[in-house]
C-alpha cells in the first residue's frame, strides 16, 4: 500500500478565524475517503488546500511524494467535482468532457474515443451531443464526474457531489460512485455531512469539526468505537454519560457502575441506541417515543438522576407509551469510554 | 493587483475624469477663459450663474418638471403594471410591447413626433409639452421596472390579504404599494434623473421658458466661458451629493 | 395615449417622395453611412476599452474596494449630458486645454485641430459608453460563478485559455447586450455630435434636427427619422439572438 496524498499539519486562517488547524492526513492508492462534519468543520476548506485553490497558511500537501503545497490546480494531478458540477453551458456534453484532453493537446480523433469511452461508464453513452440544460441533477452530476476523470488524476476531489438530489436518487448515485471508483482505481476524497453516506462509501473516514480532526479511520471502527464525544454524537446518536474510574477498571457513574477498560483516564460513558434495550437494571421514564417505521426512537429520564436522558430503539410494535416507568438495561461490552470533550 | 491592471485602471480613470477635472478646475478661473494657464482662484462666475435669473429660472423649472412629471410616471406606471399582472387583458403582450415601444426609440424621434403632433392639435412649445414628453419617455421604464416585480410571490401574498378580509382599494393601499415601495422608489428615482438632464425633447418643445440643459445649451452658443463651467460643475456638485445621500439612505435602510 | 403621437406622420403626406429623396440626395446618404461608421467604431472601441477595465474591477480589486472604486469609474456620468459634452470641447478645442498644455511646453507651435471632428466626437461617445459598458460588463462578471473559472483551470486550462474558452462566451451575451444599448443610444444621439463634430460632417441626428430646424421641414425629417429607426430595428434583429429579454 503506497501512500498517494500525505498532509502535514495544515494550518488555514480566514482572516482572524481558523478554518482548518493541524490537520494531518494520509491516504492510501485506490481507496475511497471521506471527509465528514457539519458545516463550517472546515471539510471544504481541506478539499479546497488539496485541490490547489486555497494555499494554506501553514502546512505542506505531498502528492506521490511531490510537495504541491504551491501548485497551481492545472499543475496537480488532482482533478474536483464542484457542488454545482460547473458544467459549460455553452458547450455539449461530449466538449464538456472532451474540455481536460483538449488542454492537454491531444488529437481530436483521440479525444473522441476517450470521450466515448467515459461516457459509456458513467451510462451516459447518449447524451454526448446534448447541452447540460437539457440534463437532469443526477445525469450532470455524471457528466461532472466523466470530465474529472477522463485527465485520469491521481486523486479525485468531490465537493459534497450528491448534495442536490433527493433521497432516492442519491443512494442511487452512492453505489454507482463506489462502483465507478472500483472500476477505475482512482483515489476518492469526498466531502459530506452526511454520515450515513459517509459510512455507505468510506474506506476511511475522517470526521472534522471546528476545523480540525475529530476520529479517523475505518467506518466500522469510528462507528463502533469512536474516539471523542463529538464522533460519538455526530455519527449517530449516543447516550452519553459522566463517569469517573475507580480502582481497577471499574467506571462509576450516577446510574450504576460497570466494567471498562480503556488507555486514557474515563470521563465519560457512552452508548448506541441500539445497543440499549428494555428490560434491565436501570430504572428510567419514557418521556419521548418517537415512531421511525421499522423501529420506534425512545427516550428516557433515568429515576436516579433526571440529567441523564438514555436513548434507545425498540421494535416497531412494541407497546411504550410517555410517561410510563420502566427500565432499560445493556452489555456492558457495547460501552464506549471517552476521556473528556475537545 | 499585477503592474499592468493597476497601469490600465489609473489609465482609464484618467480618461475618465479628464473632462470632469477640466470643468471644475477651470471654473475657478479668475480671468475670462477656462484654458490654461490658470490664472488665480476666483468664485466670480458662480456669482455671475446664481445671478443670471434665466439660469435660476430655467433651473426651477427643471426641478418642476422632473417632480412632477415623475410622480406621474410612477403613478400611471404602477397602475398600468398592476393592470397587466392581475387582471386578463386581451392581446396582453402587444399591449406590453406597446407601452415599452418607446423605450426602442431615440428622445429625438419621440421628441419629433410629440412636436408634430402637438402642432396639430395646437398645443403651443411650452413646459407643459415638455411635461407630457417626459411622462411618455418615462412611463414605459416605470411600468417595466413596477412590473417585474409582480411576480408570483407578490401575487400570493395579495391573495392571502384577500383572504384575510380585506378589499380591492386596501389590498391596493396596506399591501401592494408598501411591499413595491423599492421598485416604485426606483422607477421614481431613475426618472428624475432621466427627467432632469433630457435635453433633445425639451429642446423641441420649449420656446421661452425652458429648462436647465436647454439653457446650457443657449450658453455654449458664446463659446467657451468660465461660467458655462461654473453652472456645469454646480449641477455635477449636487448630482453628486444627491448620489452620496441616496447611497447613505439606501444603506440606513437596510435593517427592516 | 401620447404613445401613439409617437409615430410621426408626414412621411407618408407627401408620398412616398421624401424618401426617394433620401436615397438620391448624396449628402443625406453621406449622413447614415457616417452616423453608422462612427457608432460602429464606438461601440467596439468602447466595448474593447470597458472589458478589460470591468475584469479588473471585478477581479484584481480587493472585495471591499470595489463598490468604491466602481462609483468612482462612473461618477463623471452624473454630470449632465450636455456639460459633459462640453467638457470635452473645453479640452480638445484649439484654445482648450491639450492644445494649450502641448504649446506651453514647446511640443507644438500651432495647435491641432482636434475639435469639430469626427475623431471629437468618437471621444465624446467613447468617454460616455465606456463608463455604462464597465457597469454592465461588471455586472455580467460578477453573476458568473467562480466555479466555472477553477473547473477550466483544475482541468489544465492556463488562464488565457480559460478566459477564451469559457468566461469570453458565457460572459458574450452580456456584452452583446451592452453593445447594442451603446449602438441604439450613440446613433441617436444629436447632443454629442452637434457639440464636438461641429457641422463639417453630420451625423443622421444632426440631419433630421436641421429639417426641422433650418426648414421647418417635418415631412422630410420624420421620413429620415424612420430611416433611423429602422436601422435601429435591423441591428436588433441581428442581435436578437442574445436579447432574449425575460420576465422574473
Amino acid at each position: 500500500m503506497t501512500t498517494l496524498l500525505d498532509v502535514q499539519s495544515l494550518y488555514h486562517e480566514f482572516g482572524a478565524a481558523h478554518a482548518v488547524e493541524n490537520v494531518s492526513l494520509k491516504i492510501e492508492a485506490g481507496s475511497y475517503t471521506v471527509l465528514l462534519g457539519p458545516s463550517g468543520s472546515g471539510k471544504t476548506t481541506v478539499l479546497s488546500i488539496l485541490g490547489g485553490f486555497l494555499k494554506p497558511t501553514q502546512g505542506r500537501v505531498f502528492i506521490n511524494g511531490v510537495d504541491c503545497t504551491n501548485l497551481p490546480p492545472a499543475k496537480r494531478p488532482t482533478a474536483t467535482v464542484f457542488q454545482d458540477y460547473a458544467l459549460f453551458p455553452h458547450m455539449t456534453i461530449g466538449n464538456n468532457v472532451a474540455f481536460g484532453l483538449r488542454m492537454r493537446g491531444l488529437a481530436k480523433d483521440v479525444r473522441l474515443k476517450k470521450v466515448r469511452d467515459m461516457l459509456q461508464i458513467v451510462g451516459l453513452d447518449t447524451s454526448f451531443d446534448k447541452k447540460p440544460h437539457q440534463l437532469s441533477g443526477g445525469q450532470r452530476q455524471r457528466v461532472a464526474l466523466a470530465r474529472a476523470l477522463i485527465v485520469e488524476p491521481s486523486l479525485l476531489l468531490l465537493d459534497e457531489p450528491l448534495g442536490a438530489l433527493d433521497l432516492k436518487l442519491r443512494r442511487t448515485m452512492q453505489d454507482e460512485l463506489k462502483a465507478i471508483q472500483r472500476r477505475v482505481g482512482t483515489a476518492f476524497v469526498h466531502v459530506t455531512h452526511d454520515q450515513e453516506e459517509a459510512m455507505a462509501l468510506a474506506d476511511h473516514i475522517v470526521v472534522m469539526n471546528n476545523g480540525r480532526i475529530e476520529d479517523q479511520g475505518a467506518p466500522e471502527r469510528v462507528y463502533g468505537r469512536p474516539a471523542t464525544i463529538f464522533t460519538a454524537t455526530f455519527m449517530g446518536e449516543s447516550t452519553v454519560i459522566p463517569a469517573s474510574e475507580t480502582a481497577a477498571g471499574q467506571v462509576h457513574t450516577s446510574i450504576g457502575v460497570f466494567n471498562c477498560s480503556y488507555a486514557k483516564p474515563v470521563q465519560f460513558l457512552a452508548i448506541r441506541p441500539e445497543h440499549v434495550k428494555l428490560g434491565g437494571s436501570i430504572p428510567v421514564e419514557i418521556v419521548e417515543v418517537v415512531y421511525q417505521g421499522s423501529f420506534k426512537r425512545v427516550a428516557a429520564v433515568a429515576r436516579n438522576d433526571a440529567s441523564i436522558r438514555i436513548l434507545c430503539r425498540v421494535s416497531a410494535d412494541a407497546q411504550v407509551s410517555i410517561g410510563e416507568n420502566t427500565t432499560v438495561g445493556f452489555d456492558q461490552a457495547h460501552l464506549i469510554a471517552l476521556d473528556g470533550p475537545h | 493587483m499585477k503592474p499592468i491592471s493597476i497601469i490600465y485602471a489609473a489609465a482609464l480613470y484618467v480618461f475618465i475624469f479628464l473632462p470632469v477635472a477640466v470643468l471644475v478646475l477651470f471654473s475657478f478661473q479668475s480671468t475670462m477663459f477656462p484654458i490654461p494657464p490658470l490664472n488665480g482662484l476666483s468664485l466670480r462666475w458662480y456669482v455671475a450663474v446664481l445671478n443670471d435669473a434665466r439660469l435660476t429660472s430655467a433651473l426651477l423649472n427643471s426641478v418642476a418638471v422632473a417632480l412632477l412629471t415623475s410622480a406621474l410616471a410612477t403613478l400611471l406606471g404602477f397602475l398600468s403594471a398592476w393592470g397587466f399582472a392581475r387582471f386578463y387583458l386581451p392581446a396582453s403582450v402587444w399591449l406590453r410591447g406597446f407601452i415599452t415601444l418607446p423605450l426602442t426609440v431615440s428622445y429625438l424621434i419621440i421628441g419629433m413626433g410629440l412636436l408634430i403632433f402637438f402642432n396639430w392639435l395646437g398645443l403651443p412649445k411650452s413646459l407643459l409639452a415638455v411635461g407630457i414628453g417626459h411622462v411618455v419617455i418615462n412611463l414605459p421604464l416605470c411600468f417595466a421596472v413596477i412590473y417585474s416585480q409582480m411576480g408570483e410571490n407578490q401575487a400570493n401574498i395579495e391573495r392571502a390579504a384577500r383572504d384575510l378580509g380585506a378589499g380591492e382599494l386596501q389590498v391596493l393601499s396596506l399591501i401592494t404599494a408598501p411591499m413595491l415601495w423599492p421598485a416604485v422608489f426606483a422607477s421614481f428615482f431613475l426618472s428624475m434623473t432621466f427627467s432632469w438632464d433630457e435635453f433633445v425633447i425639451s429642446f423641441l418643445l420649449t420656446r421661452f421658458e425652458t429648462t436647465l440643459p436647454v439653457e446650457i445649451w443657449n450658453l455654449l452658443r458664446a463659446g467657451l466661458n468660465p461660467k458655462t463651467n461654473a453652472v456645469g460643475s454646480l449641477v455635477f456638485g449636487v448630482s453628486v451629493l444627491l448620489a452620496i445621500v441616496f447611497e447613505l439612505f439606501a444603506f440606513r435602510k437596510k435593517p427592516q | 395615449m401620447a404613445v401613439a403621437s409617437l409615430f410621426p406622420q408626414g412621411g407618408e403626406g407627401l408620398g412616398l417622395a421624401n424618401y426617394s429623396q433620401f436615397f438620391t440626395t448624396r449628402s443625406y446618404w453621406l449622413a447614415l453611412v457616417n452616423s453608422l461608421q462612427v457608432t460602429l467604431g464606438v461601440t467596439l472601441i468602447s466595448v474593447v476599452l470597458a472589458y478589460p477595465f470591468a475584469w479588473i474591477l471585478a477581479f484584481a480589486v480587493p472585495e471591499r474596494w470595489q463598490r468604491l472604486a466602481l462609483m468612482l469609474a462612473v461618477l463623471p456620468f452624473w454630470t449632465s449630458y450636455v456639460v459633459r459634452s462640453y467638457s470635452w470641447l473645453l479640452v480638445l478645442a484649439e484654445n482648450g486645454v491639450i492644445n494649450k498644455t502641448l504649446m506651453m511646453v514647446g511640443v507644438l507651435s500651432q495647435p491641432v485641430q482636434l475639435a469639430n471632428t469626427r475623431l471629437a466626437t468618437i471621444i465624446g461617445f467613447v468617454h460616455f459608453f465606456v463608463m455604462l459598458l464597465t457597469l454592465t460588463i461588471y455586472a455580467n462578471l460578477k453573476q458568473l460563478s467562480p466555479n466555472y473559472g477553477k473547473a477550466a483551470a483544475d482541468l489544465g486550462a492556463s488562464p488565457v485559455q480559460a478566459f477564451i474558452h469559457v468566461i469570453l462566451p458565457l460572459t458574450f451575451p452580456g456584452i452583446m447586450v451592452g453593445a447594442f444599448l451603446t449602438f441604439v443610444l450613440a446613433i441617436g444621439d444629436y447632443i454629442t455630435p452637434q457639440i464636438l463634430g461641429g457641422n463639417n460632417e453630420l451625423l443622421m441626428p444632426q440631419l433630421i434636427m436641421m429639417q426641422i430646424g433650418r426648414r421647418g421641414d417635418f415631412a422630410s425629417a420624420s421620413a429620415l427619422s424612420i430611416i433611423l429607426m429602422a436601422v435601429v430595428t435591423l441591428a436588433y434583429l441581428a442581435c436578437s439572438r442574445w436579447l432574449k429579454i425575460e420576465r422574473a
